[in-house]
């Protein structure tokens, strides 16, 4: 069977998702041909990438461009909560976090979001009621991805129902590695109409794709598919969320706008636990993606114990010695 | 005499058990009495200091989890390779101090001799310090020391062996993790002694040394929120009474620096392990 799509046709009226950007309108017209796109796209120079991100690591960031930092990224946080153990007290107290990170310090910004799982979207929801912070839901079988089409866009509208803002769906990795794209295609696409006007995080899962190449194809993949976010990880595989993929979905952001004009956030998550990681990140955005994706809109850290750090740092810049981990929540 | 060229040492601290530059990459020479050259060590900045304390406070739930016996045992191995390597530690101390190589190595068995009397302390401070408690009512009421946390160590200036180890100790016996400033002019026998402790069983982040000047480092442990008690031995007699000063902001427990440098060649009795210690009181139902 060969998978004939005309992207109108799948997405027809009514639907969020507008027809395949312009000079992108045919090339998931067969598997054949969406495979040689994306097989067609730009190499990456691993070496090279991970000299970019090292460079770029030695940044020193002092002073005032520190505190900036350090507000900017807390703003940018998904607080997350993704254990089989989780409760709706906990998501309360998550959520109590969220709108006030340093109770001792109403000057400290909120953070983005709070990432749970769908059942329990809805009590986040509630407890974040009239704040601006977002509520995130993972969906789509979370974290393995492996469920039928129709089990999975179930989950999606639950959440959706549940009053998610935004869900972080994962990719099936299985067809990606298979070489069966239009697949992977198709499913953000039906996880993308059944979003609804919720934002839809594309997660790549980037730990189980093995190669920078496979990453950019996968970036692609999920931007041309109408993903509002690309996001490297679930945060239960290891390596998570490292630099060089970082600057790679960057790079793939920052060329997809300029040649479509769709602008798409990327969300690094997993393994991002310390004030100066962050920081790398920042840098690493304004550098390569450049200062329009340097806002919550578009970059969030995906992370529960980095918010801890960042405010520690936080305190140290504000009370002139260093603070210690008694001095902020145990999550 | 043979032409071989010297090898040259630029120690470096040690920090979570291994042994990292400082951050800082700064170094400086020590020389010993007289002005020679014998090695170049490391100068730790503030931020080798949180580090160390990181390590420290991570390192604090294993070792004072420990149960006494094993840390005396840990304690008593540390002394047995200490006594391994007493020629070094002895033309360490003769060079650094300036005194005669016999009386170097009478300090050297002191110094080994005070951390096996403060390896044998660990099982016996409950049982000295502790107490079961009268009271009215069908109760026991047991009163226990338990380690206060990180300690941050000021080590004495002059004497860089008897002294450091007469301060390390008892921080170690009690259950405490440390973090160690260690004498600015005579650091060497403190990076030896770093080594012995990497070659023993002692787990990484208990003991941290940092080599450097105590008048830069002491006030950003002194202030550090997560350090518990803060030992003053080592404070340049104008900068102690700040220090204390700025531990009170964190109500950290401070034992004060003496006026004048003690010879530590006396018996220390508990005077040193005591303030490191906090009293827990539990009361226990008598099961009838």
């Amino acid at each position: 069977m060969t998978h004939v799509l005309d992207p109108s046709a799948l997405t027809g009226a009514g639907s969020l998702t507008g027809p395949l950007p312009d000079p992108f309108a045919d090339v998931t017209r067969s598997e054949d041909a969406f495979r040689a796109f994306l097989h067609g796209l730009p190499g990456v120079d691993q070496v090279g990438a991970e000299n970019r991100v090292k460079v770029l690591g030695t940044r020193s960031i002092k002073t005032t461009a520190k505190a900036w930092a350090i507000d900017t990224a807390i703003s940018m946080v998904d607080l997350t909560t993704l254990e089989g153990s989780d409760t709706p007290g906990k998501v309360r107290s998550l959520a109590a976090k969220a709108r006030r990170p340093d109770p001792e310090d109403p000057g400290c910004p909120p953070v983005a979001a709070v990432c749970v799982y769908g059942d329990l979207a809805g009590v986040a929801k509630q407890a974040l009621a009239g704040t601006d912070i977002k509520v995130a839901a993972v969906a789509t079988a979370f974290p393995s991805g492996r469920a039928s089409r129709a089990v999975k866009l179930a989950d999606v509208q639950d959440a959706v129902g549940q009053g998610a803002d935004e869900i972080d769906m994962v990719i099936d990795r299985g067809a990606f590695l298979a070489g069966r794209y239009l697949d992977v295609f198709e499913e953000i696409v039906a996880v993308k109409e059944a979003c609804g006007s919720a934002h839809l995080k594309v997660i790549l899962e980037t730990g189980e794709l093995v190669t920078l190449d496979a990453v950019r194809r996968a970036s692609w993949l999920a931007m041309l598919a109408g993903g509002d976010f690309i996001k490297t990880s679930t945060g239960k595989i290891s390596p998570a969320a490292t630099l060089p993929v970082c600057l790679v979905m960057l790079e793939a952001v920052r060329d997809f706008r300029a040649a479509t004009g769709r602008q798409v956030g990327v969300k690094p998550a997993g393994g991002i636990r310390t004030t100066k990681d962050a920081v790398k990140h920042l840098v690493l955005v304004n550098e390569t993606a450049g200062a329009d994706w340097l806002s919550p809109d578009w970059f969030r850290f995906g992370a529960s114990s980095l918010l801890n750090d960042l405010l520690l740092q936080r305190q140290k810049l504000r009370t002139g010695h260093y603070s210690g981990p008694d001095h902020v929540s145990v999550d | 005499m043979s032409d071989r060229l010297t090898v040259r040492k630029t120690y470096k601290l040690y920090l979570g058990g291994a042994f990292p530059r400082s951050e800082s990459g700064r170094t400086y020479e020590v020389t010993d009495a007289k002005g020679h050259f014998l090695a170049n060590a490391a100068r730790a900045s503030r931020k080798d200091a949180r580090d160390a304390v990181v390590a420290a406070r991570g390192a604090f739930g294993k070792w004072s989890g420990a149960t006494a016996y094993n840390r005396g045992q840990v304690l008593y191995r540390v002394a047995e390779v200490m006594e391994g390597r007493a020629a070094q530690f002895a033309e360490e101390v003769a060079a650094g101090e300036g005194i005669s190589s016999s009386r170097a190595r009478a300090e050297v068995d002191a110094a080994i001799d005070r951390w096996v009397w403060y390896a044998g302390w660990t099982d016996k401070l409950a049982a000295v310090l502790g107490s079961t408690n009268p009271v009215a009512g069908p109760y026991f009421g047991f009163s226990l020391p338990e380690p206060t946390g990180v300690v941050a160590v000021l080590a004495p200036q002059r004497s860089s062996l008897l002294g450091l180890v007469s301060v390390l100790g008892p921080v170690l016996a009690g259950g405490n993790t440390a973090v160690v400033v260690t004498s600015t002019a005579r650091p060497l026998p403190a990076v030896t002694l770093g080594e012995v402790l990497a070659t023993s069983d002692v787990p990484g982040g208990v003991v941290n040394l940092l080599t450097g000047d105590a008048a830069e480092i002491g006030p950003w442990l002194a202030e550090h929120a997560d350090v518990d008690a803060i030992d003053l031995a080592g404070a340049p007699a104008p900068l102690a009474m700040e220090l204390e000063r700025s531990a009170a902001g964190t109500v950290k427990r401070v034992l004060r620096a003496p006026a004048e440098e003690p010879d530590w060649t006396a018996d220390p009795g508990l005077s040193r392990l005591r303030p490191f210690l906090e009293t827990k009181s539990v009361w226990h139902p008598i099961g009838v």
